[in-house]
């Protein structure tokens, strides 16, 4: 389908960009002003260059919580894909059944980030939770995510898997929903196996939707903050502070504005870069068959 | 015997799914000399103390009202700028589309956290820190590209004869597209409000950093209840629960729509 070529189309995407400008292009700059300078107060700056940029990308703890962060986004990748199609194919096509299930399995998706954390807190507390209380009394497994790092890694992975693979059932389902019956007729009169039909049929017929799940998954878990934040506070020592976590450290806790300035930055670009990759793989998919 | 299994896998995992929330309904129900002083699968006498404390007292109830206020002017800020736009980006070609369309995705991946301190500086200096406004126009920078994404996907299913037909009978811009545009979506605009409600309402970062106290969202007050010592957990419960409410309702009525939103993978 061509579209009308008109320049003054941009009349109507003018407020967008007049609001969105507004949020993002003024605080880049200030982000990149704060950068180049060493603040000392109101109106006390001195030009630094690239000192800042030198001084993070040699941070130790700036390594550490990146690498920190692609095992977490990889391992939140590995588990809810996989564990949300096998619970969209487990879900009934229709009727009340089917009702039911999309408004529970939505309910996490719509709980605040930081309830979210208090719900695991509470959850997984040694002393009061349930599961913590459990491992430790019933099963004699002794669990304290405030203690040990394995355990604190334990919980926000099960925190982040029971949050957001709702979000990966419900695309697939989605896509499911979307094949035709005729798909299925086909299949049978063919005798294809269950596996089968799931390899040739309702895998191809989801890949739209599911690049699409993969990618927001990614994308959210790589700037997880408020759920750890209230669950671990970045702890047991530095083991669950990811990258946003240590930046808001930085730059608003101890309010250092140069260092804070340049890691964000680096950040920005690390999220862009990645966000470009994705948005090309998104553009063929959408050239492609479409679900 | 195969559907068995299935149902089994599935009956299994809302109940871990509804576990914690339960845990903590259990805990609300509670007071906290009861939840630390012995360990109960189930609430055995019920108060409903923690609830009324957070009703009576300001301080509390007016955090949900906080959060409610600037949710429902970001979701109304979101939708008016983002109809046209999207209207543009579905129908015409201009110079720099693709490159505008880019660029508007980039700021929903954009760390929160990143703009969190130049968010606060910008918006002392405008004056508008610790009102709902800041708050609302902050979360436009994510609610704003999601929702000329959806929006577009919507348009983009609705064929062009249409416009065209109106437009030769004499219809103007504004008037095709408020009364037979716009009802032809009905659904998209359904599901892009549900969206921005979704985002604006999870989110704390930009909102606890963009507020003092007259506008304080309610999870803020809950984060700053977690590190005061003595911690309340009933209280806290109780907290938590309810801000689970309105999510729940808001699926409620868009359950037969969700599935659609969903469908176009446009998240």
């Amino acid at each position: 389908m061509e579209k009308w070529p008109n320049n003054r189309a941009w009349l109507l995407v003018l407020p967008v960009f007049v609001i969105v400008a507004f949020s993002a292009i003024i605080p880049l700059m200030t982000v990149i002003n704060y950068s180049v300078q060493d603040i000392f107060g109101p109106g006390q700056s001195v030009f630094v260059g690239t000192e800042w940029f030198r001084e993070m990308l040699a941070d130790k703890r700036l390594h550490d919580a990146l690498w920190r962060q692609f095992l977490f986004s990889g391992l939140v990748l590995a588990i809810e894909m996989p564990l949300g199609i096998l619970i969209a194919l487990a879900m009934p096509k229709k009727g009340w059944a089917a009702s039911v299930c999309l408004v529970t399995i939505a309910l996490p998706l719509l709980i605040p980030w930081n309830t979210i954390g208090t719900i695991w807190m509470i959850f997984t507390r040694p002393d009061i939770g349930l599961f913590g209380a459990g491992m430790n009394d019933l099963l004699g497994i002794p669990f304290d995510h405030t203690d040990n790092w394995l355990d604190a890694w334990i919980t926000v992975m099960l925190m982040e898997v029971w949050h957001w693979t709702p979000l990966v059932a419900l695309l697939a389902y989605a896509g499911l929903r979307a094949i035709p019956e005729v798909y299925y007729q086909a299949a049978r009169i063919d005798g294809a196996s269950a596996w089968a039909t799931f390899l040739y049929i309702q895998l191809p017929k989801m890949r739209g939707v599911l690049t699409i799940a993969f990618l927001l998954r990614f994308m959210d878990s790589f700037l997880i903050y408020a759920e750890p934040f209230v669950l671990t506070g970045g702890g047991p020592g530095n083991s669950t502070t990811f990258l946003s976590i240590y930046l808001v450290k930085i730059a608003l806790l101890q309010f250092d504005l140069g260092p804070g300035g340049a890691f964000s930055l680096i950040y920005f670009v690390i999220v862009l870069l990645f966000s470009f990759i994705f948005y090309q793989a998104l553009q063929r998919v959408g050239k492609g068959e479409t679900v | 015997m195969k559907g068995k299994k299935k149902t089994i896998g599935l009956v299994i995992y809302f109940i871990l799914l509804l576990m914690p929330i339960y845990w903590m309904l259990s805990m609300s129900l509670r007071s906290n000399a009861d939840i630390l002083a012995s360990f109960a699968l189930y609430p055995k006498g019920l108060t409903f103390m923690n609830y009324m404390r957070i009703f009576t007292d300001s301080s509390w109830y007016m955090g949900y009202v906080n959060s409610m206020i600037y949710v429902a002017m970001n979701t109304v800020i979101s939708l008016s700028v983002a109809l046209p736009a999207a209207y543009a980006f579905s129908r015409y070609s201009f110079v720099g589309d693709k490159q505008m369309f880019f660029w508007l995705l980039t700021n929903r991946m954009a760390p929160a956290a990143v703009f969190a301190l130049p968010f606060f500086q910008l918006y002392s200096t405008i004056g508008l820190l610790d009102t709902h406004f800041a708050v609302a126009l902050a979360h436009c920078l994510f609610n704003v590209p999601l929702s000329v994404w959806i929006l577009e996907g919507f348009m983009s299913g609705v064929p062009r004869e249409i416009d065209e037909t109106a437009f030769i009978d004499g219809y103007s811009f504004p008037r095709f597209f408020v009364t037979i545009f716009l009802p032809l979506i009905r659904s998209g605009v359904g599901v892009t409000a549900f969206f921005c409600f979704m985002f604006s309402w999870v989110e704390l970062l930009l909102a606890r950093t963009l507020t003092v106290t007259e506008a304080k969202p309610i999870s803020a007050i809950m984060t700053r209840t977690i590190s005061a010592s003595g911690l309340d957990f009933g209280l806290l419960a109780a907290a938590g629960i309810l801000t689970i409410v309105p999510g729940a309702l808001v699926i409620w009525f868009v359950r037969n729509h969700m599935a659609k939103g969903f469908a176009m993978g446009r998240v």
